[in-house]
């Protein structure tokens, strides 16, 4: 297809003083792999399309948030009853905000069970796990600003729990709480953290993680590495402009769809404003992608040895975690010998979170 | 000298120390223990002499510092029952239940030595008690009726705040009923013996025993507590006025207060009955079993036309108040956003309970003015509930529409993409 001849006089002023054509020359070439397990790679763009959503609605949102303890709620209330597709915006940008988290965790499982974290991709790997961890981070503190009832006991809830890390947790939830309760301080940093600090740091991650898969193209599974390898007119591939991105065009339009549907048939509830002097109301549970580790942690005994239960489940959680961010280091050079005990761990790690969130989800 | 120094052992003579200093320590507890003599000896009496340690440490008065010998006399520090129990020791044995109240009230009465115990408690239950049906049938004579004793329980009386008192508010209706409802007992007094089964089936009774609320009344509320008497037929209102003020003040205006004091009718008791009083629903103004208009006026009268009209009001407002609850249930169940409306509800049904409580100035146009102010919230209400069930059609045609476009779409890139990849 012919390009217009206005476009093509902006492309050629472009080039003349940066060198357009040679920026996105890599781009050009770059090609994407194609087996029966390709569908997976959409997953990091969607993730990706969501987090635009997310920035794009966020911003939005702010026109009329307001944070503090006495107007955040009534602001939101605002959001929703008065202001022109408020509701649709806010719904959005919650559906989205878990939607995003669901695709990033599918993301992490298919790159896990693809083995796409092998040498040389470890660092993809690193940032991609930093990313989610800060994308939860984003849920919990994004959770607490409509300073709802639910969301405040969930909070207190979670920094507690954060108090329980030996010697640095106790000043690290006074330092999450703006003091030694949650109140209006907390709400103002949860603020400052959901949209300046998280977004700031996820943007940088954004880049080397693209940049990294960029400069190392997109991986294939051990197996079709080896196939491949020995017969290379086996390897089929397509390129990414525009074949594959069309069709990751063709996903966002679809997770747009989704998001829509949720946004209208299920608009986001705004519960009951918080107030600190109402006993908390029972059951209370955090956000599903929090309740995996949330039921551990209850189901954890409150003395194990002379060490208090919570404590050792922290600590536990988080080593885990940091093994969980070293994982690629442990794996084999050598695709035709990928270590097996990985993927069973990864099986395991799957079955256990679904398990247990489902179990947190229905016990009482 | 070196052969004693030699025998010297200064941590064995400092145990021999310890070992006397308790064994003193425990001989002079024992005999602290050991002075009050009565309840050695009546602690192995059988009943009704037996009075146990257990028991009686748990009596405010012992607890305060009284003793046996308080109301009592004798000398409890005699182990002697001849000397502990002498007249010469000022001993009175069993007290006469005729000499009860007077020797309670011989310290109860008394605001100086009150004072040092409790300075806020009231020092007339005695005066109250002479004035009393029990107190006063008690100068005539009867000791079947209660007294002190017969309420506080004796020996193991506890403060009436205490939820195990016999007088704690929750427990006073059983106290009560322990004579009242006795009717072998009660035979020879012309009193109903019912009324703690009708207390027990009233609204009083469910919102102090089954919801807890203890500003609900008990026997005492309308009898008083020591100079309990039946109210009286034409001060009934009085009694209950003191928690109904607003009905209490609507009917002080209305032409019922005349017509039921000319007709030396009680009040409030007329509808709503005494102990029994049942939860009162609009069905009272009906013409139904629970009527109690129609009980006086004839069909068809004025009254009977205004009895008519009064419930139909509230019939109105009662149906407007669900009508809009109904739409905005479902408004929220679909996601809408109806909080204020919801909490608009509450208004509404504030002007109906105003409305009800208005009902006893038995005035159509007072009556009114509270429907009206309820109807119109409740259409207001209504409308925000209609105004969210649009809106929501509104979005999902909406939906359908970004849906077809985004079908469309995605059939268009997937056309295009046959196209360029063919």
């Amino acid at each position: 297809m012919s390009e217009m001849s206005p476009l093509r006089n902006v492309r050629k002023w472009l080039d003349e003083r940066f060198g357009w054509d040679a920026l996105i020359a890599p781009l050009r070439k770059k090609t994407v792999p194609m087996h029966r397990l390709s569908y997976w790679y959409f997953l990091g763009g969607i993730t990706l399309f969501l987090f635009v959503i997310q920035v794009l609605t966020g911003i939005l949102l702010l026109l009329y948030y307001r944070p503090g303890a006495n107007e955040a709620f009534e602001s939101v209330q605002y959001i929703m009853t008065q202001v022109e597709f408020g509701w649709l915006i806010r719904s959005v940008h919650s559906w989205s905000a878990n939607l995003m988290i669901f695709t990033a965790f599918a993301h992490m499982f298919s790159v896990l069970f693809l083995k796409a974290y092998r040498k040389p991709r470890e660092l993809t790997w690193v940032s991609g796990v930093i990313l989610l961890v800060l994308v939860m981070g984003f849920g919990f503190s994004g959770y607490l600003l409509p300073w709802n009832s639910l969301a405040f006991f969930a909070t207190k809830v979670g920094t507690e729990i954060t108090g329980q890390v030996p010697s640095i947790g106790k000043p690290l939830m006074i330092f999450l709480r703006g003091g030694e309760e949650v109140t209006g301080a907390t709400l103002t940093r949860f603020f400052g953290f959901h949209v300046a600090v998280l977004p700031g740091l996820a943007t940088l991650l954004i880049f080397v993680h693209l940049l990294l898969v960029q400069r190392l193209g997109i991986s294939v599974p051990p197996k079709l590495e080896v196939e491949w390898t020995v017969n290379p007119a086996a390897k089929r591939e397509m390129k990414f402009f525009p074949n594959f991105m069309l069709r990751e065009l063709m996903a966002w339009y679809m997770a747009l769809g989704v998001l829509g549907a949720l946004a209208a048939v299920f608009p986001w509830n705004l519960g009951i404003r918080a107030d600190p002097f109402v006993p908390a109301p029972a059951g209370i549970k955090p956000e599903w992608y929090f309740l995996f580790m949330f039921q551990t942690l209850k189901l954890i005994p409150p003395k194990l040895w002379l060490i208090d239960g919570e404590v050792v489940g922290v600590l536990v959680f988080g080593l885990i975690g940091l093994l969980w961010l070293l994982l690629p280091f442990f794996e084999s050079d050598q695709p035709s010998r990928p270590k097996q005990w990985i993927t069973g761990l990864a099986v395991f790690a799957l079955a256990y979170m679904a398990g247990m969130s489902l179990y947190g989800h229905l016990a009482k | 000298m070196a052969t004693w120094q030699n025998k010297f052992r200064p941590f064995r003579a400092c145990w021999y120390l310890v070992v006397t200093a308790f064994v003193t320590l425990v001989v002079c507890l024992a005999y602290g223990q050991t002075t009050n003599s009565c309840l050695d000896c009546h602690s192995a009496l059988p009943d009704p002499l037996r009075v146990s340690q257990e028991k009686f440490s748990q009596d405010i008065h012992a607890q305060k510092g009284l003793s046996c010998a308080s109301c009592h006399g004798g000398d409890p520090t005699s182990d002697d029952p001849g000397k502990a129990m002498s007249r010469k020791a000022g001993w009175k044995g069993k007290i006469d239940r005729k000499q009860i109240p007077n020797l309670c009230g011989s310290c109860h009465s008394d605001p100086a030595y009150m004072r040092q115990f409790n300075p806020s408690l009231r020092t007339d239950q005695l005066d109250q008690y002479h004035t009393s049906v029990h107190g006063k049938r008690l100068t005539a004579g009867d000791t079947k009726v209660a007294v002190c004793t017969d309420c506080h329980s004796v020996h193991d009386l506890r403060a009436p705040s205490d939820p195990r008192s016999t007088v704690n508010r929750v427990n006073v209706a059983n106290t009560c009923a322990r004579c009242h409802s006795d009717a072998d007992y009660m035979k020879g007094y012309s009193i109903p013996k019912d009324q703690f089964a009708k207390y027990r089936a009233s609204v009083h009774h469910e919102a102090l025993a089954v919801r807890g609320d203890l500003s609900a009344p008990t026997c005492t509320t309308c009898h008083g507590k020591h100079g309990a008497v039946p109210p009286g037929i034409d001060k009934v209102q009085n009694v209950c006025s003191t928690c109904h003020t607003f009905q209490a003040q609507m009917y002080e205006k209305s032409s019922h207060k005349e017509a039921f004091q000319a007709a030396s009718l009680p009040g409030c008791v007329v509808c709503h009955s005494n102990h029994g009083i049942s939860h009162p629903t609009d069905a009272k103004l009906g013409t139904g079993p629970d009527a109690v208009c129609m009980q006086c006026h004839t069909p068809g009268d004025a009254c009977d036309q205004a009895r008519a009209g009064l419930q139909s009001d509230l019939s109105q407002l009662d149906k407007a108040i669900k009508g809009a609850d109904q739409v905005l249930g479902v408004a929220e169940s679909s996601g809408m956003e109806v909080s204020e409306a919801r909490l608009g509800q509450d208004q509404a049904r504030d002007s109906l309970t105003k409305a009800r409580v208005t009902i006893h100035s038995f005035r159509k146009d007072l009556v009114d003015q509270d429907i009206q102010a309820g109807l119109n919230i409740a259409a207001k209400n209504l409308q925000a509930g209609q105004k969210a069930m649009a809106e929501r059609n509104y979005r999902r045609v909406g939906l359908g529409l970004s849906l077809v476009a985004i079908a469309l779409m995605l059939l268009g890139l997937r056309l295009y993409i046959k196209r360029i990849e063919s």
